[in-house]
């Protein structure tokens, strides 16, 4: 509704100002603009979701690997937070050509760039997640002569679930934009680059037809970690039904 | 002695520059229900994280079936303060909890658990999460999860302190013919005066903290304890009696910080 409303006055606003199609078209122009181009667009996106998915499941992985190690050792827990946290204050603007120029134009620079933007948010939240369990369970394990082994696989795990989703949807909104930039500082093919040609060929229209298959490429990884959470965690609704 | 189930000596405990418990002694024999009554913050539940191994004693001694205690593992089963049912397992699983860290196989102890629910009010649940179950069903789930250790004790941490009023006196009720009936042997945190006179054979009341014992009753009437107008009777001189040690103790001890 919201974005049907914008649309609207976007689309008003660019045809009632006689504002140049070259500086702001309208959407309906972005839209037919987007049709005419869809297979170059399609063609741009394909890379782009490839790097976005192979630097995502890389982070998933290297975040719940550290998670666990983290979990088992306090002391490594002390040593590698701050370099994590340092990692997310570095420009990826002056990162990404870094990374470009160190491991050329292929999909490993990509990779990265998405891992190194979607990783912290997943092992802040899995690591909180392991410190929520109730204490509780976590003694009545005890009491049952559970190894530290048990207690993490049956207690702390599933506790840090409703921690790891919410990290998950944070992250996954971070990942299309950090290999579009990845692309933007250098690739032969992606929604990045076409976006940077685009720009330098005056078309502000096609910019917003990439920026517009982005968004929906967002909204579409949004959508499914929803659905992975209703399935992972059946349980979640009825906690929500008694909290009302 | 024979008979003697566990047995604490003189038990201290400090968290930090806290006293906790300041030489706690006492012991349940075999098929008893023993009650531990004190208020809030006492050092109750602290007592029974000793007993599980969860910390360790400053000082002390605690012997289980005669033999003194060490490591994991030892020959009592712990129901904690509120449920601590996971809200990720179904109530089977929760109740099978115990069978499956020792190693049974999911469905063997599925098989081994599901003849148990009628008694304990839970059949036609086992599929449901903790979230759709009611107060009272949720506790005796805990319950349940429990008693499948077939321990030679129960520690059973206030295990209706969250229940409302009504609901509470039932579950009582419910305890104690399950008690008699499955000849358990139970040691009962509560700070509820009437919950302990109902369920207990024996009493000790804790001062507030660090904690002693300050008396210990014993509980004479009849049982089942039904509710019959005599016993109701007989039952509230002794929760007086035990409602003052409780308050004059306390207003002795000065308020607490
Ligand atoms: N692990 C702990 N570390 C420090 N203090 C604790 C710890 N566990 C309990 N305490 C303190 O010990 C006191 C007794 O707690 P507890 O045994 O839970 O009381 P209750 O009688 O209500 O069960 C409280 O003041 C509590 O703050
Ligand atoms: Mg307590």
């Amino acid at each position: 509704m919201a974005i049907a409303g914008l649309l609207l006055a976007w689309q008003l606003y660019a045809e009632l100002s006689g504002i140049s199609p070259t500086t702001l078209p309208s959407p309906w122009r972005v839209a037919q603009q987007a049709w005419i181009h869809k297979t170059a667009l399609y063609d741009n996106a394909l890379p782009t979701v490839r790097a976005t998915l192979f630097g995502f499941a890389c982070s998933l992985m290297t975040a719940f690997l550290l998670s666990i190690l983290m979990d088992f050792s306090r002391p490594l827990r002390r040593a590698l937070f701050p370099v994590f946290i340092i990692s997310q204050t570095l420009p990826l603007v002056a990162i990404a050509p870094l990374v470009v120029l160190w491991f050329g134009f292929g999909l490993v620079p990509k990779i990265m760039l998405v891992a190194l933007v979607t990783f912290f948010p997943m092992l802040v939240a899995l690591v909180q997640g392991y410190e929520a369990t109730e204490k509780e369970i976590a003694q009545l394990l005890q009491s049952m002569g559970a190894s530290r082994w048990r207690v993490f696989w049956l207690a702390r795990l599933p506790s840090a679930l409703p921690f790891f989703f919410a990290g998950l949807r944070i992250s996954i909104t971070y990942a299309v934009v950090g290999a579009i930039f990845a692309e933007y500082a250098g690739a032969a093919k992606g929604l990045g680059i076409y976006i940077l040609n685009a720009k330098n060929n005056f078309r502000p229209d096609l910019v917003l037809a990439a920026v517009g298959v982005s968004a929906t490429l967002t909204l579409v990884l949004f959508g499914i970690t929803v659905l992975v959470q209703r399935l992972a965690m059946p349980w979640h609704r009825f906690e929500r039904e008694q909290a009302r | 002695m024979s008979g003697m189930r566990l047995q604490l000596e003189d038990i201290r405990k400090n968290f930090g520059e806290t006293a906790v418990l300041d030489g706690v002694s006492l012991h349940v024999r075999e098929g008893e229900f023993v009650s531990i009554l004190g208020p809030s913050g006492a050092g109750k539940s602290t007592l029974f994280q000793l007993l599980t191994g969860a910390e360790h004693a400053d000082g002390g001694a605690i012997s289980v079936n005669g033999a003194s205690v060490s490591g994991q593992n030892r020959d009592l089963a712990f129901m904690p303060q509120r449920d601590a049912l996971m809200p990720w397992r179904s109530i089977l699983d929760n109740v099978t909890l115990w069978l499956e860290v020792q190693g049974m196989t999911r469905k063997a102890a599925r098989a081994k658990v599901t003849p148990l629910l009628g008694e304990f009010g839970l059949a036609g649940f086992e599929n449901h999460y903790p979230a759709q179950l009611s107060g009272g069903m949720r506790q005796r789930a805990a319950l349940l999860r429990t008693v499948v250790q077939e321990r030679s004790l129960l520690l059973l941490d206030e295990p209706f302190g969250a229940l409302d009023a009504l609901t509470r006196t039932s579950m009582q009720r419910w305890l104690e013919v399950m008690w008699k009936r499955h000849r358990w042997t139970a040691l009962l945190i509560t700070h509820d005066v009437r919950e302990a006179v109902f369920l207990s054979d024996r009493i000790y009341v804790l001062s507030a903290r660090p904690a002693r014992v300050l008396h210990e009753f014993q509980i004479p009437l009849p049982r089942p304890r039904d509710g019959s107008a005599k016993g109701l009777q007989e039952a509230s001189a002794i929760e007086a009696a035990v409602l003052e040690t409780l308050l004059i103790r306390e207003q002795a001890g000065g308020p607490h910080p």
